[in-house]
């Protein structure tokens, strides 16, 4: 295979087994995206879009089927080549922030550049201080996330996703814990790194966040059930623009 | 990961928890501070036990009576005190690795002269009981072997027997009574202090065996006989052969048992210093108990640990952590901790063994190899108790410890 595709998912299938009852999360889901994509995965609670969003994000291995990241074979791998692999080409981005608590923004950046195997990195606090300063935080390096709001948390996050400079930014509910304006915001800056090149899988149940992707996949009862592109796509920055405050910003 | 970032990360995580950290020392603190002060205390008192039997003489051989035994039951040590000055008489005649013997005829009197009167113990020896005890004297002379031979009337105090009857003044050339026989003093010894049984070795006064024998009757006997040998390689031939000859002359036949026993120094020494070695390997041993339980604190400690940050050993694995790094991440932790807790330990147990030294008195010593015992120790404390916990956080699944709450 070329390595046209980011991601390639043929016929997965993911089955949990609990006692004797076993529970299809995925029946057959086949999935391509291509480089420069903005792809929201929406489905209700149940449907398997977190089990989706697993093996996409390889937290997981499709009990069957075949998943290819950036042209590597994901399906089989150890769990320790699993690990390097989310180290090396993924951005994670959660619904709950998930930074070290007690720790600089500046520390949590770094993180992954620590776990990093290959030794690819060199001056880890200056990379870690570049990502910060791209989603406009370059002044709050050594706050902790107890001092930052919940927007500004989810910033030090992306940033954490963007400093190893992954092939695949995924965003599990990015926007889940933040209010209506932060929101866009946060979805601001997903269109804007998504402009300069960054492949985005947002994976959420609001439409309305979905409305700021270029396609969406809807998944149900372990299936895709649509796969189209929006139409009537909303720029996030717009929006802003039109919200009448904008010494908002600042705050923010 | 590297290993400098590895160390990087866990020492930022236990500064994240300064107070937790801290308790979790402590049970290592404690547990080397014991141990070391223990340590101390035993070492100490061997040393101090070494340092006097030194302090008796050097090359020292001595003989006690023995036990005896009647058709098969055994007396029990000195029930028969067959030791004769004749015995010491013979040694010195015929011993040829024997460089010096003198027997000791004890007896206690109450010694009356000078300011007052003092009851002290009375050894009647030789002119070599000098060399062999290395004991110096302070003023006057040691009797010599004239006066042995002419059973002069002739005494040398001991120090403090010294000190109670002349205070200020130099007993030389001063009378003592002696039960009731003046005795002229000649000489008064150097202070050699308490023997390592907490007996003032000062408190004696000497006088020729043979003056001894003659005007002191009653119940003098020989404790004891003293002989020396000229160099430490002697010693044990010397031993063999104060036994060939006094089972000779004692005519002892082949199938009887010694009536006395020979000793040295080191003997004494290896009896004295064995019981202290095993009261402070006892005390170490019980010390020791709670760094077991300090390392249990740790392993307490590192598996709530493990569970209250279940969630951010999903976020690690998220981003790219394999187990073995969590697993060295809290395995470093841990071990961080309980050496940091052993280095503290040990500046407190060497704190506390000064401390406790100044206040009772004791001797006490650090060995240089507790150093490293300690420290490698509470290392090994750390891995032990850590390992667990580590690699429970290991084996957590990625995805269920980020949704962890």
């Amino acid at each position: 295979m070329e390595n046209r595709y980011v991601i390639r998912v043929e016929d997965a299938v993911k089955t949990y087994k609990t006692g004797k009852t076993e529970v299809h999360a995925l029946r057959s889901v086949s999935l391509i995206v291509e480089p420069g994509e903005l792809i929201a995965i929406m489905g209700t609670s149940g449907s398997g879009k977190s089990t989706l969003m697993n093996i996409l994000g390889c937290l997981d291995t499709p009990t069957s089927g075949r998943y290819e990241l950036d042209g590597t074979r994901v399906d089989g791998l150890s769990k320790n080549q699993l690990a390097d692999l989310r180290n090396q080409k993924l951005g994670f981005v959660f619904q709950g922030f998930n930074l070290l608590a007690r720790t600089s923004a500046l520390e949590n950046v770094e993180l992954p550049l620590l776990y990093d195997r290959a030794g690819r990195w060199r001056d880890t606090k200056k990379l870690a201080a570049e990502a910060l300063d791209r989603v406009g935080l370059g002044g709050r390096l050594d706050h902790q996330p107890s001092e930052l709001s919940g927007g500004q948390q989810q910033r030090v996050a992306i940033a954490r996703a963007l400093v190893t400079q992954p092939t695949l930014l995924l965003a599990d509910e990015p926007t889940g814990n933040l209010d209506s304006r932060t929101t866009v915001e946060v979805m601001a800056l997903f269109q804007a790194l998504n402009e300069s090149g960054i492949t985005v899988v947002l994976v959420t149940h609001e439409a309305e966040v979905a409305q700021y992707a270029k396609r969406i996949v809807e998944v149900r009862d372990g299936r895709i059930v649509r796969d189209e592109p929006v139409r009537g796509r909303r720029v996030a920055a717009d929006d802003l623009r039109e919200m009448d405050e904008p010494t908002l910003e600042a705050a923010a | 990961m590297k290993k400098a970032n590895l160390v990087r990360v866990a020492v930022q995580s236990i500064r994240k928890n300064k107070m937790r950290t801290l308790l979790t020392m402590l049970g290592i603190v404690i547990g080397v501070g014991a141990v070391i002060v223990m340590v101390a205390v035993g070492n100490g008192a061997q040393s101090r036990i070494q340092e006097q039997i030194q302090n008796l003489g050097t090359n020292m051989i001595i003989v006690t009576p023995g036990s005896s035994a009647q058709g098969g039951v055994s007396q029990g040590a000195g029930t028969f005190n067959r030791l004769s000055v004749e015995d010491a008489e013979t040694l010195k005649r015929e011993g040829t690795l024997i460089s010096a013997v003198s027997p000791v005829v004890m007896t206690r009197v109450q010694a009356i002269g000078g300011e007052g009167n003092w009851r002290s113990s009375v050894n009647g020896v030789s002119v070599d009981f000098q060399a062999i005890r290395d004991w110096q004297v302070s003023s006057g002379a040691f009797f010599t072997e004239s006066d042995v031979r002419s059973m002069r009337k002739v005494a040398v105090l001991g120090s403090t027997v010294a000190a109670n009857l002349f205070p200020g003044g130099d007993p030389v050339g001063q009378q003592v009574q002696l039960r009731n026989v003046p005795f002229t003093v000649v000489g008064v010894l150097a202070a050699k202090g308490q023997t390592a049984g907490g007996s003032d070795q000062d408190d004696v006064i000497l006088v020729p065996y043979t003056t001894a024998q003659t005007r002191l009757a009653g119940r003098s006997f020989i404790g004891q006989i003293l002989a020396g040998t000229a160099s430490a390689a002697d010693i044990a031939g010397a031993q063999q052969e104060i036994r060939a000859i006094m089972r000779e002359s004692h005519r002892l036949g082949d199938g009887e048992n010694d009536d006395f026993t020979v000793r040295n120094q080191d003997e004494l020494a290896d009896a004295a210093s064995g019981t202290t070695q095993v009261m402070s390997m006892l005390l170490a041993a019980i010390a020791s108990i709670s760094l077991v339980v300090g390392g249990i604190g740790i392993m307490n400690i590192m598996l709530v640990s493990v569970t209250e940050r279940t969630r951010e050993i999903g976020i690690r694995m998220a981003i790219g952590a394999r187990g073995s790094d969590v697993l060295t991440q809290f395995l470093v932790e841990s071990v961080v901790m309980s050496v940091l807790g052993g280095v503290t330990g040990l500046a407190a147990g060497f704190g506390g063994a000064a401390l406790l030294g100044s206040l009772t008195g004791w001797s006490t010593a650090v060995p240089p190899e507790a150093v490293l015992v300690a420290v490698g120790f509470s290392a090994a404390v750390g891995v032990f108790f850590g390992y667990y916990p580590a690699r429970k956080a290991a084996a957590l699944n990625p995805i269920q410890a980020l949704r962890y709450e």
